[in-house]
C-alpha cells in the first residue's frame, strides 16, 4: 500500500488495483513512553471512515495519550499513526486541517466571549468572514446558550463550556472528530443532547468520530465499534454486540456471604455455566440461558451453606468484557449503568 | 438539535500574516478588559516623572532642561514590561494553548501575534507620556519626525524586553516565574544615566552604566528631544536595543520550540 496525495493506493505486484480512501485513523505498533513509563504499548488501531469508534477504558489506561498523539499534540515514541491518510509526525498540518478536537477538559479561553472564541477558531482554520458567519449560525444551535454567546466564557457553567468546546471543534466541519470524554461532568439533559448530536453528525454527514470514554453506556449507545484499552494495550475490539456476545449470553450476579471458594465450586458445578467471576463477595455467572440456570444457582449456593443476599440476571455489558479481558472492572466515577 | 449544515471539510491553512493578525486581534481585544494591566503603565511613569522633577530639577539648575532630560525615563517606565506573557501562561495552564496548537496556525504566529499586540499597546502608551511632557513644556528638537523615531525606539525597546517574559512563560508555564523576570528591569533601568547626567556618574556605577544597553536607549531618546539629529547616539541606541531584541527573540523562539517539542 502506498500513499498518494493523502489517499492510499492498494497495490498488488506493484500495480495499482484501485484507489480507496484511507482509514480515518490508523496506528501501527504505536508506542508512547514517559520516561520509564509505557503509557501506550504497541497499539494497532484501524478506524474506518464514517464510523463512530468508541475507545473505552478506565482512567489512566492511555486513552487520552492516544488522542493527543492522533491530534498532533504528542509525538509517538515508536510506531506510526495517521489520521485521514496523513502521518501525524510527517505531515501534522494536513492532519490539523482535517480534525476537530474536544479534549477532556474544555480547553477554552475564559476571557473571550463565546462568539469571539468560535470566530477566532474559524479564522485560524482559514475561514472567510462569510463562512464564519454561516458556520456560527450552524453551531450556535449546539451551544444552545442564547444571548450568553456574547458573554465572557468565564461566566458559563461547566456544561455550557463543554458544549462550546464541541462547537469550536466543529466550526470548520472536520473530517475526523476526536471527542475525549465529551460528556464527563455534563448533566443528563446536556449529555443526551451531545449524544444526539454525535449520532447525527455521523449519520447525516458521515463524519468519523473517535470517542474516548469511561462510560460504558456511552460507548454501547454510540459506537459502531469499540476498542477496549487497558494499561496502554488494546485488549478487545469489535462491535458492542459482538464483544458482549463473546463473554456469554446472560450474566447472573449473586451477592453472597460465606466462603468464596465454596461458592465458586458450587457455581462451577452447574451445567451450562460458561465462566464465573468473583469480586468482593459478588459472583458473576456467564451462561447461554440465564433463565434456566438462575434457580439452580440459588439452590447450589444455599446447599453449599452460603447466605444469598441478592440474585439478579442481566445481559452482559462492556464492563463484563473488560472484566473478562483484564480481570478487573472499569472504574466509572459517575457511573451511568 | 441540528447543528452542522455544511458538508465537507472547509478548513485550510490560513497563511502566516492572517495567523499573526488573528492572534494579535485576540490579544488586543483583551487589553481594554484588563485595565489593571495597562493603567499602571500610564500612571506610574507620570508619578515618577513628577516626583523626580520635583526632587531634582532644582539640583540640575539651568545647565540642562531637566524636564526634557527626564522624559526618556518616563517612556522607559511606561513601555517596559508591557507584555501578554501573563496571558500566555494562563493559556498554557488552561489548555487553550494546546487547542491553538491543534489548529493549523503557524507556531511562530502564536508568539509573533502576541508581540505584535504588545508593540501596538506600547506605541499607544507612549502618547500620554509625550503629552505629559508637552504639557510641562518639553519640545522635540527633531520635530515631528523625531517624535516618530522616538516612539519607534520605544516600541523596539518594549519588544526587546517583552521577549524575556515570553521566554520564561513558555519555558516554565509559571505565572510566578514570569512576574519575577520583571525584576530584571529595575537594575537595568536604574543603573543608567536616566536620572543623573552621565558625567556625574562615578566608580562602579559608571562602569555598569557604560555596559548597560538601557543607557544607550536613553541616550538615543534624549538626543531626539534635546540635541537634534545626531547620528552617534541614535546608532548606539539602535545597536544596543537591536542586540537585546535579537537575544530576546532568540530566547523566546527557542522556548516556543522547546514548549512544542516538550511533546516529543
Amino acid at each position: 500500500m502506498s500513499d498518494s496525495g493523502g489517499y492510499s493506493v492498494i497495490e498488488e505486484a506493484g500495480r495499482p488495483l484501485e484507489t480507496a480512501p484511507p482509514d480515518a485513523v490508523r496506528t501501527v505498533g504505536l508506542v508512547r513512553r514517559f520516561g520509564p513509563t509505557v503509557a501506550v504499548g504497541s497499539l494497532d488501531l484501524r478506524v474506518r471512515r464514517g464510523e463512530i469508534y468508541g475507545f473505552l477504558g478506565p482512567n489512566g489506561a492511555g486513552k487520552s495519550t492516544v488522542v493527543r498523539i492522533l491530534c498532533t499534540l504528542l509525538r509517538p515514541s515508536g510506531g506510526t499513526a495517521s489520521v485521514a491518510g496523513y502521518d501525524v509526525t510527517e505531515d501534522p498540518q494536513a492532519v490539523r486541517v482535517r480534525i476537530g478536537v474536544a479534549l477532556q477538559d474544555a480547553a477554552i479561553d475564559d476571557r473571550q466571549t463565546g462568539r469571539e472564541l468560535l470566530s477566532l477558531q474559524g479564522r485560524l482554520y482559514g475561514l472567510s468572514a462569510a463562512q464564519i458567519r454561516t458556520r456560527l449560525g450552524d453551531v450556535l444551535d449546539l451551544v444552545d446558550i442564547g444571548t450568553a454567546i456574547d458573554r465572557r466564557i468565564g461566566t458559563y457553567s461547566g456544561g455550557m463550556k463543554r458544549r462550546l468546546d464541541l462547537a469550536a471543534a466543529l466550526i470548520h466541519s472536520p473530517e475526523v472528530l476526536f471527542l475525549d470524554e465529551p460528556t464527563t461532568g455534563l448533566d443528563p439533559h446536556s449529555r443526551s443532547a451531545v449524544w444526539s448530536e454525535v449520532a447525527r453528525l455521523n449519520r447525516e454527514l458521515g463524519m468519523t468520530i473517535f470517542l474516548t470514554t469511561q462510560y460504558l453506556e456511552e460507548a454501547d449507545t454510540l459506537a459502531d465499534r469499540v476498542g477496549i484499552i487497558s494499561s496502554g494495550r488494546l485488549v478487545a475490539e469489535g462491535s458492542p454486540a459482538v464483544l458482549k456476545h463473546s463473554v456469554g449470553h446472560d450474566v447472573i450476579v449473586a451477592e453472597v456471604e460465606g466462603d468464596d471458594i465454596s461458592a465458586l465450586e458450587a457455581l462451577r458445578s452447574i451445567e451450562g455455566v460458561e465462566s464465573t467471576g468473583n469480586a468482593d463477595g459478588t459472583f458473576t455467572v456467564r451462561t447461554r440461558d440465564g433463565a434456566a440456570v438462575l434457580g439452580t444457582v440459588a439452590v447450589k449456593l444455599s446447599r453449599a451453606g452460603l447466605h444469598l443476599k441478592g440474585l439478579t440476571m442481566r445481559t452482559p455489558t462492556l464492563d463484563d468484557v473488560y472484566t473478562a479481558m483484564t480481570g478487573s472492572r472499569i472504574e466509572e466515577g459517575e457511573a451511568l449503568l | 438539535m441540528n447543528v452542522v449544515q455544511s458538508e465537507g471539510v472547509i478548513g485550510r491553512e490560513a497563511g502566516f500574516v492572517h495567523d499573526v493578525r488573528a492572534v494579535a486581534g485576540r490579544a488586543l481585544r483583551q487589553v481594554p478588559r484588563e485595565p489593571a494591566a495597562v493603567l499602571p503603565a500610564v500612571f506610574v511613569p507620570a508619578f515618577f516623572y513628577a516626583v523626580n522633577l520635583g526632587a531634582l530639577e532644582n539640583l540640575a539648575g539651568t545647565a540642562i532642561d531637566y524636564k526634557a532630560f527626564l522624559l526618556p525615563m518616563a517612556i522607559a517606565f511606561a513601555v517596559t514590561g508591557m507584555s501578554r506573557a501573563p496571558a500566555l501562561v494562563i493559556d498554557i495552564q488552561g489548555g487553550y494553548f494546546d487547542r491553538l496548537c491543534m489548529t493549523p496556525v503557524r507556531r511562530s504566529a502564536l508568539l509573533l501575534g502576541l508581540m505584535t499586540a504588545d508593540v501596538a499597546v506600547i506605541t499607544a502608551l507612549c502618547l500620554p507620556v509625550i503629552a505629559t511632557g508637552a504639557v510641562v513644556g518639553v519640545r522635540f528638537a527633531t520635530g515631528l519626525p523625531g517624535l516618530l523615531v522616538f516612539v519607534g525606539f520605544s516600541a523596539l525597546w518594549g519588544l526587546a524586553f517583552t521577549c524575556f517574559p515570553y521566554a520564561v512563560a513558555l519555558k516554565t508555564g509559571s505565572p510566578a516565574a514570569v512576574n519575577a523576570c520583571y525584576i530584571v528591569f529595575f537594575p537595568l533601568f536604574f543603573l543608567t544615566d536616566a536620572v543623573v547626567p552621565k558625567q556625574l556618574l562615578t566608580g562602579w556605577f559608571s562602569t555598569i552604566a557604560t555596559y548597560n544597553p538601557v543607557t544607550y536607549l536613553i541616550g538615543a531618546l534624549r538626543s531626539l528631544i534635546t540635541s537634534g539629529w545626531q547620528l552617534r547616539p541614535l546608532l548606539e541606541g539602535l545597536a544596543a536595543v537591536s542586540a537585546l531584541a535579537l537575544v530576546g527573540l532568540s530566547l523566546a523562539f527557542a522556548a516556543l520550540r522547546a514548549r512544542i517539542r516538550m511533546a516529543d
